[in-house]
């Protein structure tokens, strides 16, 4: 009963009668007003990525030949005008959130996993093992990651699967330390102890009770980890290295607003502000969840 | 302080040999050779070549010989920049990038500091609000979405500045690329100052130092001010690699020729021996740069001294 009491209701023996952690974070943050308006907006950027394209009466590659670098106008349609092909910017610049954000979900996945795992199969397991893999940890965190992964790029050819994956595997690190440091603090509580003394094994133990209790601040870092896997993912692109046509991404239309700037602004100022509204609101997410969730701040 | 400095460096060389090792296998998986031009080489050239360039040789030695030439700074030839080696190219591109790189960590320092220190001293108070809510904007857009505008407004609306070009590092050349450069590192030194500031403040010391009466410039300036650098001093290291990595978009959008723009081209060119040495060269960079930073911070912070 106890194990499953702890499993479930994460440190709930630490709050106030009869609210569980999750509910007195969602409360503290609900009053952060800054979160809540992030919040709210990203869902609806998220929600029109998805639905938007269909939404719009042009498709993804068609060419309007009678608009070509048209400006931004309620008349002919093209809300956020035409790139230099005739082609829609507003579908183009939904589409490309499409391959943005999902670049980020999938490759913070990535790097939630390894970190999580790793951080807290080390934090368990301590000693020699814990001190070897914590300095692997060290040695990667020394490496060049951007130039590894354009190195990547060259030789295994522009795949997304690639970018993905990437991306993921260069993001880890920092969540396998906090998990690490979560998971050296929490195996000494009773909770750990009376599993192991009920003869809960290794693995159960680090998966139904270290990792469910370390998600706070985890959840905290997947907030912060979006933005940079979204920049980085931009970043890539922008340089022609990332994602590739018939495919496009914030990345991509910002490096083709960046050629088309001077007669067409718009090319660059849209897909531009969708990335660092997206960019914003994720990061004041991000820091009203570490209030909400911090309980030094209670 | 010396034996840290060189267990410090012996650190350093499992992660070189990491970066070296990763990179020459990577692109001896690439396609295509040094020698593959539109123009067939006739086969005695072209294995007199090989020969000279030791491709004839199984991976392992040409490995060890890489390496070996490595010690001796030689970074092999380049595929496409046929009369340049790699060493040369870099020669001419590093000094180029370190100017834009120091000036862009100087002011990064110059603005960052003052703006954090200035906003910790008025907290929640408009000047504060203004700093920060700059500092956020800075951290969310890009320096590549950055650099063009600056370009747009000041080079072609303005024209006070030249929109790109070095013209061998004049002044006015210099002054768009670096403060697009270094735009972000004052938004994150100026945010993390203040942090640090406000935590610094808030200690009994400072409560101490007030009681007895010292100025609040005394303060600030004597008690409070060292301590409060301390995490921006750690944080130079991210800093200076978030430069090295910016300077390779900045110097691709103002055509700058630094060793950034050589590397993009030489990725988009497939040119794999020029990535490559690039890639080489930044590691070793960022592992010298990390290792000075962790000195000067052992320096600043009586409480950390490396003599075990």
């Amino acid at each position: 009963m106890t194990t499953e009491h702890t499993a479930t209701h994460p440190g709930a023996g630490d709050l106030p009668a009869g609210e569980s952690l999750g509910r007195d974070a969602w409360r503290r943050l609900k009053q952060n007003r800054a979160a809540m308006v992030s919040l709210v907006l990203l869902i609806l950027i998220a929600i029109a990525c998805v639905v938007g394209p269909w939404l719009t009466p042009w498709g993804l590659n068609e060419v309007n030949w009678n608009a070509f670098r048209a400006p931004p106008s309620l008349a002919d349609g093209h809300l956020a005008g035409t790139d230099a092909n005739g082609r829609d910017l507003l579908t183009r610049t939904l589409y490309g959130g499409q391959i943005s954000l999902s670049v980020a979900l999938v490759a913070t996945l990535v790097s939630l996993v390894i970190g999580v795992l790793y951080g807290a199969i080390a934090g368990y397991l301590g000693g020699r093992v814990d001190n070897l893999m914590m300095r692997f940890v060290d040695i990667m965190y020394s490496l060049p990651f951007m130039f590894l992964v354009i190195l990547l790029m060259v030789v295994f050819g522009r795949n997304i699967l690639l970018i993905y994956a990437a991306i993921g595997a260069v993001e880890w690190l920092d969540m396998s330390r906090i998990v690490r440091g979560q998971t050296l603090a929490l195996k000494r509580r009773e909770f750990v102890e009376a599993a192991r003394a009920l003869g809960v094994r290794s693995r159960t133990i680090v998966m139904r009770h270290l990792i469910p209790n370390t998600l706070g601040p985890v959840v905290v870092y997947v907030t912060l980890t979006v933005p940079k896997v979204i920049l980085l993912e931009s970043f890539l692109s922008f340089l022609g290295l990332g994602v590739q046509e018939p495919m496009t991404s914030w990345g991509v239309l910002i490096s083709e607003g960046v050629d088309m700037m001077q007669g067409a602004p718009w090319m660059l100022l849209v897909p531009s502000t969708f990335l660092a509204v997206t960019l914003l609101c994720l990061n004041f997410l991000g820091d009203g969840l570490r209030d909400a969730l911090d309980p030094r701040t209670r | 302080m010396l034996l840290y400095v060189f267990k410090r460096l012996l650190q350093a060389i499992p992660t070189l040999l990491i970066v070296i090792t990763l990179s020459f296998f990577l692109m001896h998986l690439a396609p295509g050779g040094p020698f593959d031009g539109e123009r067939q080489l006739p086969a005695e050239i072209e294995a007199n070549l090989r020969a000279a360039y030791h491709l004839d040789q199984p991976v392992w030695r040409q490995y060890l010989i890489y390496l070996g030439n490595l010690l001796q700074g030689d970074f092999g030839p380049s595929f496409r920049y046929k009369d340049f080696t790699v060493t040369e190219l870099i020669a001419q591109g590093f000094p180029v990038s370190l100017e834009l790189g120091l000036w862009a960590i100087a002011l990064a320092i110059a603005l960052g500091l003052p703006l954090g220190i200035v906003a910790a001293l008025h907290r929640n108070s408009s000047v504060d609000y203004l700093v920060m809510g700059t500092a956020l904007a800075g951290v969310a857009i890009p320096n590549f979405v950055i650099a063009p505008i600056l370009a747009l407004v000041f080079g072609v609306l303005l024209a006070w500045l030249p929109v790109g070009g070095w013209n061998d590092g004049h002044w006015r050349n210099m002054v768009l690329p670096v403060v697009a450069l270094s735009i972000q590192q004052v938004a994150y030194i100026a945010r993390m100052t203040r942090a640090s500031m406000i935590e610094v403040l808030g200690t009994h010391y400072i409560r101490t130092a007030r009681a007895k009466g010292l100025s609040e410039r005394e303060v600030i300036w004597r008690h409070a001010l060292r301590p409060a650098l301390l995490p921006v001093v750690s944080y130079l290291g991210p800093a200076i690699a978030g430069i090295i990595t910016g300077s390779v978009v900045i110097e691709q959008i103002f055509g700058i020729p630094g060793i950034g723009r050589y590397f993009v081209q030489a990725a988009l060119n497939r040119d794999y021996t020029l990535v490559m040495g690039t890639v080489v060269f930044y590691g070793i960079l960022i592992v010298l740069l990390n290792l000075i930073v962790d000195v000067l911070y052992s320096a600043l912070d009586p409480q950390i001294r490396y003599d075990d």
